[in-house]
C-alpha cells in the first residue's frame, strides 16, 4: 500500500503545528512561573469557588443527563412511536446550534420575565443568574454525548438475554436492573465522562445565563477569560492548568472504574 | 415460546410504554425543542421588517462574511488532513497508533477558553513568539489569522473521528486489488477509497463545518471584538445582546440556528439513506 510516508509525515506535522506545539506553550509558561505565583492565583479564593462551581455544575448536569439520556436512547431503541425520526435528529442540537445562541435562547426562557421564568418567578424559584442556571445550560450542552453512547449498545444487546432472564421467572424491573443495566454500565459511564469534560470547560452557554458574579456564579472558564483581559497571563494560565490537571485526573479515574467494571463482567 | 408471550416477557405494557415515551419527550421539549423556539420567536418579535433590518446592518454583514471566511479556510484544511490522517491509520501498521489517535482527539477534552488562551501565549504580544511578530510587522492576535488558527485547533478532529472507524470497517482489499491490477496510489484513492468514503466524508464536513462556523469561546479569547474586522457571527451575537439589542442579536443568532437546522437535516438524510454508525460523535 503507497503513501505511507506521505500521509504520516503530513500527519504528524499538522498534529504538531496546531496542536502540540501551541499546547506545549501553556506547560512551558506554567513550569517557567514560580510556585508562591502559581498557588496565589491557581488557588486563590475566588479561583477555588469557580473551581467548585464549574466542576460541581458539571457533575450535577452529567447525572441529570445519565438518567434521562438513558431514558431517551431506551425510548428511541426500544419504541416506535409517529416523529420518531425528528426527535432522533433533534437530539444531536447542541451538537450544531452554536453555544453563543443557546446561551441567550436559554436566558430569554429562564430570565425572571422569561417564557418559564415568569411562571417560576412567583413560586420563589430563581433559574437565570443562579447555579441552576448553569446546570441547566450544562444539561443541553451535555445530552447528545449521553444519548449516542447508550444507544449503539443498547441495539446490540440481545433479547435472548432478557427472554432468559423472563423465563427464570424475574419481573421486568429487575430484568433491568440485573441484566440490562451491567451490560449499558460502561457506555452510560462513557456518556457521562464526555457530557461531564465538556460542561467543565464550557463557555458560551454559560456566560449569559449564569450572571458571573465572582465567587457565587463565575466559572472556572470565565475566570481565564477575566484575567486575560486584565492582561494577567499568569494568572490566566496557573487557572487553565490547574483545571486542566483536575478534568484529566477525573477521566483517568472513570477510566479505571470502567477497566474494572469490564474485568468483572468478562468483557 | 411464541411471540406473544415473548414480547410481553421482554417489554413493557402500553401504558408504561407510553408513560416513558412521554417522559422523554417531555425532556427533550424542554430542554432542546424549546431553546430553539425561543431563538426565532424573539428574533421575529418585532415583525420581519425589524428582523431584515437587523441582520443586513454593515456590522452584521460583515460579521457574515467573516465567519463564511474563517470556514473557507478551516473546513477544507482539516478535512486535508482527516484523510491524510485516517489513511496513515488505517492502512498501516505502526507502533503509537493509540497515542497518535488520543492526541488527535485531544482538543475535543480542552475548555474552548484555554484552546484560545494557548495561542495568546504562544503569539500574543507578551507571547513566545510576540516580540518577533511584532518587530516583523506580523498580526495573529486580535486578527484574523488568530481566529483561523483557534477554529482549526477546536475542529481539528472532526473529519478524521469520523473517517478512521468508516475506513476501518471497510478494510483494504478493494485497494489492493487496484493497486495489483496496476492503478497507482493516487488513483487508487481517487477511484476505489474516495467514493467508498464520500459519505462519511461529508458527515465529518457537515459536523466540522457548524462547529467552526459556530465557535464562540477560543475565537473570543483570540478576536479582540473588533467590530466590522474580527468580530464574527457568535461573538457579534454577543455584542448585540450585551448591548440590550435583543431583537439584533436574535436575529443574527436565529441565522445561526438555521445553519443548525440545516446540518441536522441534512446530516440525518445521509444517516437514513447510508446508514452509517457514528456512535458517539461531537
Amino acid at each position: 500500500m503507497p503513501g505511507f510516508g506521505l500521509t504520516f509525515g503530513f500527519t504528524l506535522t499538522w498534529l504538531g503545528l496546531i496542536v502540540l506545539i501551541p499546547l506545549a506553550t501553556i506547560l512551558l509558561k506554567a513550569a517557567g512561573m514560580g510556585w508562591h505565583e502559581f498557588v496565589a492565583v491557581g488557588l486563590s479564593h475566588r479561583a477555588l469557588a469557580a473551581y467548585r462551581l464549574s466542576f460541581g455544575t458539571a457533575a450535577a448536569a452529567g447525572l441529570v443527563n445519565a438518567v434521562f439520556g438513558l431514558l431517551v436512547a431506551w425510548v428511541l431503541v426500544r419504541y416506535s412511536f409517529p416523529g420518531k425520526r425528528v426527535v432522533s435528529a433533534l437530539v444531536d442540537l447542541p451538537f450544531a446550534l452554536p453555544t453563543a445562541v443557546a446561551g441567550i435562547a436559554l436566558t430569554a426562557l429562564y430570565a425572571p420575565n422569561g417564557w418559564i421564568g415568569q411562571f417560576l418567578e412567583p413560586l420563589g424559584i430563581k433559574v437565570a443568574f443562579t447555579p441552576i442556571g448553569i446546570i441547566v445550560a450544562l444539561i443541553f450542552v451535555g445530552l447528545p454525548f449521553v444519548v449516542r453512547s447508550v444507544e449503539p449498545v443498547l441495539a446490540d444487546l440481545g433479547r435472548d438475554v432478557e427472554e432468559a432472564a423472563a423465563t427464570l421467572g424475574a419481573s421486568r424491573l429487575q430484568t433491568f436492573n440485573r441484566v440490562i443495566m451491567p451490560a449499558i454500565g460502561p457506555a452510560l459511564l462513557t456518556g457521562f465522562a464526555l457530557a461531564f469534560a465538556r460542561g467543565v470547560g464550557e463557555y458560551g452557554s454559560v456566560i449569559f445565563i449564569s450572571g458571573n458574579m465572582p465567587g457565587r456564579t463565575e466559572i472556572a472558564p470565565l475566570l481565564i477569560v477575566t484575567q486575560l483581559e486584565q492582561y494577567a497571563y499568569n494568572g490566566a494560565t496557573a487557572i487553565a492548568v490547574v483545571m486542566m490537571l483536575v478534568s484529566f485526573a477525573i477521566l483517568l479515574l472513570i477510566n479505571a472504574i470502567q477497566a474494572a467494571s469490564r474485568r468483572r463482567m468478562g468483557i | 415460546m411464541s411471540r406473544e408471550t415473548t414480547l410481553r416477557a421482554t417489554s413493557e405494557g402500553h401504558l408504561s410504554q407510553a408513560l416513558l415515551i412521554g417522559g422523554a419527550l417531555a425532556f427533550l421539549g424542554f430542554f432542546l425543542a424549546l431553546p430553539l423556539i425561543a431563538v426565532f420567536g424573539e428574533a421575529l418579535k418585532a415583525g420581519i421588517g425589524t428582523f431584515a433590518t437587523a441582520i443586513q446592518t454593515p456590522d452584521a454583514l460583515a460579521s457574515i462574511r467573516l465567519t463564511l471566511f474563517i470556514a473557507a479556510i478551516s473546513v477544507p484544511l482539516n478535512m486535508v488532513f482527516g484523510i491524510a490522517a485516517s489513511w496513515a491509520i488505517t492502512k498501516f501498521e505502526f507502533s503509537g497508533k493509540a497515542l497518535l489517535i488520543t492526541l488527535i482527539d485531544l482538543p475535543f477534552s480542552i475548555s474552548p477558553v484555554v484552546s484560545g488562551l494557548i495561542f495568546v501565549l504562544l503569539f500574543g504580544a507578551n507571547g513566545v513568539l510576540g516580540p518577533w511578530l511584532a518587530a516583523h510587522d506580523v498580526k495573529i492576535i486580535f486578527a484574523v489569522p488568530g481566529i483561523v488558527l483557534a477554529t482549526l485547533f477546536i475542529t481539528f478532529p472532526f473529519v478524521a473521528r469520523e473517517l478512521i472507524p468508516l475506513i476501518m470497517e471497510q478494510g483494504k482489499s478493494e485497494e489492493e486489488a487496484a493497486l495489483s491490477l496496476g492503478a497507482n496510489g493516487w488513483q487508487t484513492f481517487w477511484y476505489v477509497t474516495l467514493p467508498n468514503i464520500r459519505w462519511g466524508l461529508l458527515y465529518g464536513v457537515l459536523l466540522c463545518n457548524a462547529r467552526a462556523m459556530g465557535e464562540f469561546g477560543a475565537v473570543s479569547v483570540v478576536s479582540g471584538h473588533i467590530r466590522g474586522e474580527t468580530n464574527t457571527m457568535p461573538l457579534h451575537v454577543e455584542i448585540l445582546y450585551n448591548e440590550y439589542d435583543f431583537v439584533g442579536a436574535f436575529a443574527v443568532a436565529s441565522l445561526l440556528a438555521l445553519l443548525a437546522l440545516v446540518t441536522l437535516v441534512a446530516k440525518s438524510v445521509l444517516e437514513w439513506r447510508f446508514e452509517l454508525n457514528s456512535g458517539a460523535s461531537h
